[in-house]
């Protein structure tokens, strides 16, 4: 491993049971390394994109606008607006003379044409080099057309995307108690990062619908203007991959006192937490509702661990590699993996705290190796030494593992298959099941000559 | 601004429309384009041994890298310089000459690829005279070649990208003295798929013919599965060759659109004298006979009996498809060469090509456009730096029937109701897009049959009883 890995990058590593637990993470990526981190901008534009009835405008050139356009697969109930991909196509002419009155005359077209609920409109690179004052465009188009536009200060420049998520969080703030509140249920929460991708959000509000617990706002799957607004008449934020909204439940719990928990709805264990985690927030308002929750989940794993059993028989002893966007979808995937009988040999993020690679380190077995802001060489070094069978990533991790012959789930926004809940974690056994147990990996070069028998399921005709 | 050795082209100012166009949006809905750099990165990939390498922040190489890989489905590694807030003050000239240390160290490449961005561009970075500085300053630890291009985002679009960094690797390594092979021709292929470029290096070997093809993405983009990862794909065009290429016969570059711009093939005759034959994108008959015609010429030999015979079967084909295609209404967009090439082949079938547009802005596109329609059907209408906005405002009165053009056109298709036939680049919805032929006659052949299947589809699936024959 080490001999792909630059020096100044060594200490970005950790081998779990080795030396005692130190990491350095969030900082610049190395110049010339191949980060698969984005920008400053991509971390303001994944966290806002899915809030359906807003208009999502890029002030920038249209290269922005188009790697951005429609690129998660965040389901909307109602509204689609957030799908379409919108942007001032700055120019060499505006990079000279100000970008400011194209702005303007692009919210002005774009608000008549769309009537969206409210208008975020994301700073870029070029944006924010010009000078552009996009807070006072923004204000003069919001008193004209009586909706809020609120500037995203999002230079992609100014850091990597945890400063985007951050700026995101500040734009929400601008919504959030500014709605009415009146009928908002007493036992309602927030739920907080999560993106509704293949409708996963759907799964789990059904599970507090079951529960008796009311949505007011989702954040920001399936999200719409009015309920940000109205967000602080919840009792509770449900905080769920924390490193893209905590910092809006923090604000929220200084300005509104509104209290939060952190939450993950992968896997088994951190699914059902989650849900008694609510259950115990709201038992003094609702005393049968820690009952009703332990029903839930009761029923839930019912008709889980069965089909679960069906799986590990063939995943038993197999090896995976994590490397995901951030850290908390990692300490999740490495108990989910558990209940395959699989082994985790590597987990990294991207964006991951010191302290989140210090939590992970705590429940990966020995020998696991946690990594900070890896590259494709690492990455691909790491796979063949130890010849793991499927790698849990993203799109730009998927040919680096097909390349080599090894199997591949995607676990990142674009994925169409829901992993989240109960039944994700089933989805995601069948995933991790197709992938490593395929045949076609027999053939490969590198793994050409192995045997193997056909798979337990398959055999089963599952 | 400070710019690098080859520049996109200007533009006119303040024109965001060609002039067959009158609309005028202040905003971009849907863009039809992409950026520079991601052009300039894809061409850079063409070459042996090279990393492509953007000097700019890193999520714009992260972008392209996903945008890239989601349609070749091949690993694409594209350092960065990873510029953050102090260099955007200080200047980016220390991270630069890092990252290609890095990039070094890490894939001991043949060639860096350096393109700019708005970022580096707008803060005014030296780009040529820093890479003067890090060859005095690290000369000695075997520098792999250096090639810069300036490709701001705000200038131009992916199509640009391309031919720019072309034109700025020819630029840099070209160099007279070079020998020659004798039977050599430069092949300029624009975008055009991997497919495309296996074929078009055939269509040149089979005249007794070496082609240069730069770039050749053929392999580096579409490659076998690997025992061992390799930090820089097999493949591309040798570095010797891209040097040799001023003794060459003669150069070929593909792309109606390219006549007035400092191209490959350009910079080859102005410095060296080399021919420089333009053509046309070669998809369908007409455009394909040109290039044939011009391999013949150079090489003195007839057209070969496999080519004649692939002529053959297109020409049936298209006899055979004939009635499916008659007055069916197209509307196609994507980049230039490319629309003005399938608006060639189209106006053959009998087809009835309404609508052409293009993000791009190539001054030539809409004389292109009418050049290749001439004495087959009527010119369609034009749209230059079009959006998707703009291309479904347009078709309300044209009323197309089928779409033609990249995948990011689904959604329109999906929302008239008529089928989109797959072509160029981006496909993100679609498996195999890097395997899509479109030129040399068997390349339109595949092309005919996929337009013609997906008329038929539509025309099965939207009848009541579901025809088992067509």
């Amino acid at each position: 491993m080490n001999t792909q890995v630059l020096e100044e990058r060594q200490d970005q590593f950790h081998t779990v049971g080795g030396s005692a637990f130190e990491m350095a993470c969030n900082r610049e990526s190395l110049a010339g390394a191949v980060s698969q981190r984005a920008c400053v901008f991509c971390g303001s534009r994944v966290v806002l994109y899915p809030i359906a009835d807003a208009l999502h405008l890029v002030h920038g050139p249209l290269g922005c606008a188009a790697y951005t356009w429609d690129i998660r697969g965040a389901l909307s109930s109602g509204p689609e607006l957030h799908r379409m991909s919108f942007c001032t196509d700055l120019r060499e002419n505006d990079v000279v003379f100000g970008g400011e009155k194209k702005l303007a005359r692009a919210l002005d077209e774009l608000i008549d044409r769309h009537s969206p609920k409210a208008a975020f409109v994301y700073s870029t690179c070029i944006a924010g080099l010009i000078g552009d004052d996009m807070d006072a465009v923004c204000a003069r188009a919001e008193s004209e057309k009586g909706i809020p536009v609120i500037a995203v200060r999002s230079e992609g420049f100014k850091g990597n995307k945890r400063e985007g998520y951050s700026a995101a969080c500040r734009a929400m703030m601008r919504l959030v108690g500014t709605g009415d509140t009146s009928g908002v249920p007493r036992v309602a929460v927030n739920l907080l990062g999560d993106y509704n991708l293949a409708g996963e959000l759907w799964i789990i509000r059904e599970y507090f619908r079951r529960m008796g617990v009311g949505v007011v706002a989702n954040v920001t799957g399936d999200g719409r203007v009015e309920d940000l607004r109205r967000a602080h008449g919840a009792a509770l934020n449900v905080v769920q991959c924390s490193g893209s909204t905590m910092e809006l439940a923090k604000m929220m719990r200084e300005a509104h006192g509104t209290p939060f928990i952190r939450a993950s709805y992968l896997g088994i264990e951190d699914m059902a937490a989650s849900l008694y985690a609510v259950a115990d927030f709201f038992k003094n308002e609702d005393p049968e509702i820690v009952d009703r929750t332990a029903c839930l989940v009761r029923e839930k794993l019912t008709a889980l661990m069965p089909r679960l059993a069906l799986y590990r028989q063939d995943l038993e002893g197999k090896k995976a590699a994590i490397y995901v966007g951030g850290a908390f979808k990692a300490f999740s995937l490495v108990k989910a993996f558990r209940h395959l009988g699989m082994r985790v040999a590597l987990a990294g993020s991207q964006t991951g705290t010191r302290e989140d690679y210090e939590e992970l380190a705590a429940i990966c077995d020995p020998g696991c190796v946690i990594v900070d802001d890896a590259n494709p060489l690492e990455l691909s070094a790491f796979l063949e030494k130890e010849d793991v069978d499927v790698l849990v990533g993203g799109v730009k991790e998927r040919p680096i593992a097909y390349k080599l012959g090894v199997g591949f789930c995607d676990h990142n926004h674009e994925r169409k298959i829901p992993l989240e809940g109960f039944e994700g974690m089933e989805n995601f056994a069948r995933e991790i099941h197709a992938t490593v147990t395929s045949p076609v990996w027999r053939f490969m070069p590198r793994r050409a000559g192995r045997t193997g028998g056909m798979p337990a399921c398959l055999e089963a005709g599952i | 601004m400070k710019t690098g050795a080859v520049r996109v082209r200007p533009e006119p100012e303040n024109v965001k429309h060609g002039a067959a166009s009158l609309s005028a949006y202040a905003s971009t809905t849907n863009a039809c384009a992409v950026c520079a750099p991601l052009g300039a990165s894809l061409a850079f990939r063409g070459i042996e041994g090279a990393v492509p390498y953007i000097h700019g922040s890193q999520g714009c190489a992260t972008y392209m890298r996903r945008y890239i890989i989601s349609h070749y489905r091949e690993p694409m590694d594209i350092a960065s310089s990873s510029l953050g807030e102090k260099q955007a003050v200080f200047g980016g000239g220390p991270n630069l000459k890092k990252g290609i240390l890095n990039v070094m160290r890490k894939y001991a490449p043949s060639l860096v690829g350096v393109a700019t961005t708005c970022l580096t561009e707008t803060i005014g970075d030296d780009v040529p005279g820093i890479l003067l500085e890090f060859k005095r300053e690290f000369g000695d630890l075997g520098l792999p070649e250096i090639v810069a291009v300036s490709t701001p985002s705000y200038s131009g679009t992916h199509s640009d990208g391309w031919h720019a960094a072309v034109a700025a690797t020819v630029e840099t390594l070209s160099k007279a003295s070079s020998p020659g092979s004798g039977n050599g021709v430069n092949i300029f292929p624009g975008m055009v798929s991997c497919a495309d470029m296996e074929h078009i290096k055939d269509i040149v070997q089979d005249f007794g013919l070496a082609p240069t093809l730069l770039p050749d993405i053929s392999e580096t983009l579409d490659g076998p599965a690997l025992a061992e990862y390799r930090p820089v794909p097999p493949g591309g065009t040798p570095l010797s060759s891209i040097r040799a290429m001023p003794k060459n016969l003669a150069s070929i570059e593909l792309g109606r659109t390219l006549s007035d711009r400092k191209t490959g093939a350009a910079v080859l005759e102005k410095r060296f004298g080399v021919e420089r034959t333009g053509l046309g994108l070669p998809i369908g008959l007409r455009e394909t006979d040109a290039l044939m015609e011009a391999l013949s010429r150079i090489s003195g030999r007839p057209v070969p009996r496999r080519h004649l015979l692939e002529r053959g079967r297109l020409l049936d084909a298209m006899a055979d498809g004939h009635k499916y295609l008659a007055g069916k209404r197209v509307a196609v967009y994507g980049e230039e060469d490319l629309t003005i090439g399938l608006v060639a082949f189209l106006a053959e079938t009998g087809a009835k090509p309404v609508l052409a547009a293009t993000g791009g802005r190539s001054a030539g596109f809409a004389q292109a456009a009418a050049d290749v329609c001439e004495g087959l059907a009527p010119v369609p209408e034009i749209i230059r730096g079009a959006d998707f906005h703009e291309i479904a405002d347009k078709a309300k009165d044209l009323s197309p029937e089928i779409l033609i053009g990249h995948g990011k056109g689904q959604r329109t298709a999906r929302e008239w109701g008529i089928p989109l036939v797959r072509a160029g680049f981006p496909i993100h919805d679609r498996f195999g897009a890097q395997r899509l032929s479109h030129t040399g006659y068997k390349g339109a052949l595949q092309l005919y049959d996929r337009i013609v299947n997906a008329l038929l589809k539509k025309t099965q699936e939207s009848c009541s009883i579901g025809y088992g024959y067509l």
